[in-house]
């Protein structure tokens, strides 16, 4: 009890921070620690899977990407010349306004009914034992799908910002580690270990917490270890094997869907198969969520520093 | 109808055809075009199957892998979901035929040639599923690819302005989705469902779902682009590629729109207070009124025309009040669903083959600026043509489908004794006519125009077309008429 009264506290403090104008780069580093502080209460609460979401995407991938996009705004406009004052008053007023409405519905909800018991009674059927898996890739996949396709199409929306003259380069800034340095060490020394944290997340995903997502956030973190340690290059945009790659999931996961006509409807798994079915599309779609998100991360293709 | 028999087969080829083609065209990058074309002519052929389907053994609900909700999603195609399917399809095909144009890459692949089609396809796939699904969760995931798209096709041209434009754009359109999410939160909190029809049994006045609805009609309202969340809308929609506009202007908003329509009248009409449709139409009006006064302003033809999609947006909320409040089971409820119904077909036809004949007379032009439009009726007489049935369309006047559909709103607003709306559409009409007069009067002047790049002909009939069958609406109003009331809800035709 006491440890979540001082969780719920540095939650609302560390938010606090993050929005209290002390530039925009706190704000980016009090955002990732209120990601991890998240991913710890959803650990009290006995959300591993949403804890282990949060932690690798809601902290760690998107507070890399928030971090390079400082970056680039410090490098473009130097001194925080493109530093803007918000009006603070009107957005300060609309978010009380909600988080009143929301206390207030909050304190009119019944005992949360959810979908427990259904979930429990159609696990048998759905091929796998953990019922956050059968959820996503079963009873919801339909949802599932969608979104693998909404990376992709956020990684398409990327590249579709490339300079002309650029397209078909490499993708990314060209990065250059220091030969014999950390990073180079690094980068020798975890990819391995990272591989098969990644393997292990999305195998045990069927049983356990873990998945898809989860285990492919991790390999994306490996390749990306490696192309900033300078040992593999980037990948060229134009490249077929990269697309195949990007592709594999969601195509795999709409080819399933679609021979589930055959047995009676969109998406329908047989029983009798569907651990098999539901461990194909997993591992298509952790390749694809492995190459896209660290390719949202390198970004577009462009010149490097010095070219 | 058994749910999930073969027969949903159609129903699914419409969101799965685009998917798969956007998968392919990410693969195939020099062939995105004919990719393209080959999902416009599949998908056209899986609308004319289901609505036949629907016609002949009314509403078609599929479970999505046999699950039923609560624990599964479902999805249905009534004869609303396939007249909007069918809009969806006309428009993307005229879309897809003038941007293999534009987006070529006969040269080897291009940056925007590569982004183009992927980007399209997934957020036709994405606006199909927003008129079919029955999931309150699937719809943010349908709003989410929905934006994405739309969101990368204003910045596709490349240039700071869009770019600009894309990324406040995107901010509006993620608080809006967040708005959305928070609302659908509480709504499985409290019901442990997001199933529109089970919501229907099981949504009451109480404070959870009254902020659910709050937040849910917030976020969509942005999303919409409602008066006076609009102001992202006229940089987005004028500045992408005149096919990117097409889709975004005549097609984008109504997905956002059909989400709302759905939650009020499906899912929760019995929540439905009258000052909370006054507002609703209120705003609407006053988007009537400040959209068109603003298109007055105007000028360059894209804005114009982005203007006057905030100003056509605004009727549809007129439906909130008029098809319910006070009078309830009122012979004239049903009409003005219907006529807002007709109003947003009619206003999609009309502004896709608008923004493709702008899109022609900035190829021929290399501008938009209306003084630099004038005399091209001689030299683009089709593309012209196009351009001035689709504004007899947006003015509503007969026989187009935009007269039917004022009528049908119009008959609803007299009978109901509520005028004001009435003197929304009228003043709303002559502030059409007035900034839809100034590029005719450009476009027919008896100048001659200067240098043109030629314009193919055939490109010339899209417009055309497309403005056609927005009259064609009008003149044949009554098999539309009696298919949208396949499967039509109770509250359209007893109030909310």
């Amino acid at each position: 009890m006491l440890l979540d009264v001082i969780l719920c506290g540095m939650i609302l403090a560390v938010a606090l921070a993050a929005v209290s104008g002390l530039g925009v780069f706190r704000a980016v580093v009090f955002f990732v620690v209120h990601g991890v502080l998240v991913s710890m209460a959803w650990l009290r609460l006995d959300a591993v899977d949403v804890a282990l979401a949060e932690a690798a995407i809601g902290a760690g991938l998107t507070g890399v990407l928030l971090l390079s996009a400082v970056a680039r705004l410090e490098r473009l406009a130097g001194g925080g010349a493109w530093r803007q004052r918000v009006n603070v008053l009107p957005a300060g007023l609309a978010a009380a306004g909600v988080t009143g409405a929301l206390m207030w519905a909050f304190l009119g909800l019944p005992q949360p009914a959810g979908l427990g018991a259904e979930v429990a009674a159609a696990l048998p059927r759905a091929g796998v034992e953990n019922p956050v898996t059968a959820v996503l890739l079963n009873f919801r996949g339909w949802d599932t799908l969608l979104e693998s396709v909404v990376l992709l199409a956020a990684l398409v929306g990327v590249w579709a910002l490339t300079a002309d003259d650029d397209w078909g380069a490499r993708a990314g800034v060209a990065q250059h580690a220091a030969p014999g340095g950390v990073l180079e060490g690094f980068g020798r020394v975890l990819p391995p270990l990272g591989l098969m944290v990644g393997v292990y997340l999305v195998w045990a995903g069927a049983a356990g917490p873990g998945g898809a997502f989860q285990g492919g956030t991790v390999l994306a973190a490996v390749a990306l270890l490696l192309a900033m340690a300078g040992l593999a290059p980037a990948p060229r945009v134009g490249a077929p094997a990269l697309r195949l790659a990007l592709v594999a999931g969601p195509a795999v996961f709409l080819g399933v869907g679609v021979a589930g006509l055959a047995w009676g409807g969109f998406l329908r798994l047989p029983p009798d198969i569907a651990k098999p079915l539901i461990l194909t599309i997993e591992a298509a779609l952790t390749l694809s969520i492995a190459v896209t998100l660290a390719l949202l991360v390198l970004g577009r293709p462009e010149p490097g520093d010095g070219a | 109808m058994i749910p999930g028999d073969g027969a949903g087969g159609a129903l699914m080829a419409t969101v799965a055809l685009p998917l798969a083609g956007s998968l392919l065209a990410v693969v195939l990058g020099r062939h995105g075009a004919q990719v393209a074309g080959g999902v416009a002519l599949g998908v056209g052929a899986a609308v004319a199957v289901l609505a036949a389907q629907v016609a002949g053994g009314g509403v078609l609900r599929v479970d999505l892998g046999g699950w039923a909700p609560p624990l599964g999603i479902a999805l249905m195609a009534d004869g609303l979901a396939v007249a909007f399917l069918g809009l969806g399809a006309v428009v993307m095909a005229a879309v897809v035929a003038q941007a293999a144009a534009l987006f070529s890459t006969r040269g080897g692949e291009s940056r925007a040639g590569y982004g183009f089609w992927p980007l399209v396809m997934v957020l036709w796939a994405a606006l199909n599923l927003t008129f079919l699904s029955r999931d309150l969760f699937n719809l943010y995931v349908a709003l989410e690819l929905l934006t994405l798209g739309a969101v990368a096709l204003v910045a596709i041209g490349g240039q700071a302005g869009p770019l600009a434009a894309a990324l406040r754009y995107m901010v509006f359109a993620l608080m809006g989705s967040l708005l959305y999410l928070l609302g659908a939160v509480l709504l499985y909190a409290a019901h442990g469902t997001l199933d529109i029809d089970l919501l229907a049994i099981r949504a009451q006045p109480a404070p959870p779902d009254l902020v659910a609805a709050g937040l849910i009609t917030a976020g969509l309202a942005v999303k919409t682009a409602l008066f006076p969340f609009h102001a992202w809308l006229p940089p987005a929609h004028a500045g992408a590629p005149a096919p990117a506009s097409a889709v975004l202007s005549a097609l984008v908003p109504k997905g956002s729109f059909f989400i709302l329509w759905r939650l009020w009248f499906e899912a929760m009409p019995d929540l439905a207070a009258p000052p909370v449709l006054t507002l609703l139409a209120g705003l609407g009006g006053a988007a009537v009124i400040y959209g068109s006064a603003l298109a007055l302003m105007q000028g360059r033809l894209k804005m114009i025309v982005a203007y006057s999609t905030v100003a056509q947006l605004g009727y549809l909320f007129l439906v909130f009040p008029l098809a319910g409040g006070a009078g309830a089971a009122q012979p004239w409820e049903a009409s003005a669903w219907t006529g807002t119904a007709f109003q947003a077909l009619s206003h999609g036809l009309a502004k896709a083959a608008m923004f493709l004949a702008a899109g022609l007379f900035v190829m021929a032009v290399g501008h938009d600026r209306l003084e630099g439009l004038r005399g091209l009726a001689r030299t683009m007489p089709m593309a012209v043509f196009g351009f001035g049935l689709a504004a007899v369309a947006l003015l509503g006047l007969p026989p187009s489908g935009g007269f039917t559909a004022k009528y049908l709103v119009m008959t609803a607003a007299f009978a109901s004794g509520q005028v004001v709306w009435a003197g929304v559409l009228v003043v709303g009409g002559l502030l059409a006519a007035g900034y839809l007069y100034r590029p005719m009067a450009a476009l027919f002047a008896d100048a001659a125009p200067g240098p043109l790049t030629p314009v193919p002909r055939r490109l010339q009939a899209l417009p055309l077309l497309l403005a056609g069958l927005a009259i064609g609406l009008g003149v044949a109003s009554d098999a539309p008429i009696t298919f949208l009331a396949i499967g039509r809800p109770d509250a359209a035709a007893e109030g909310l």
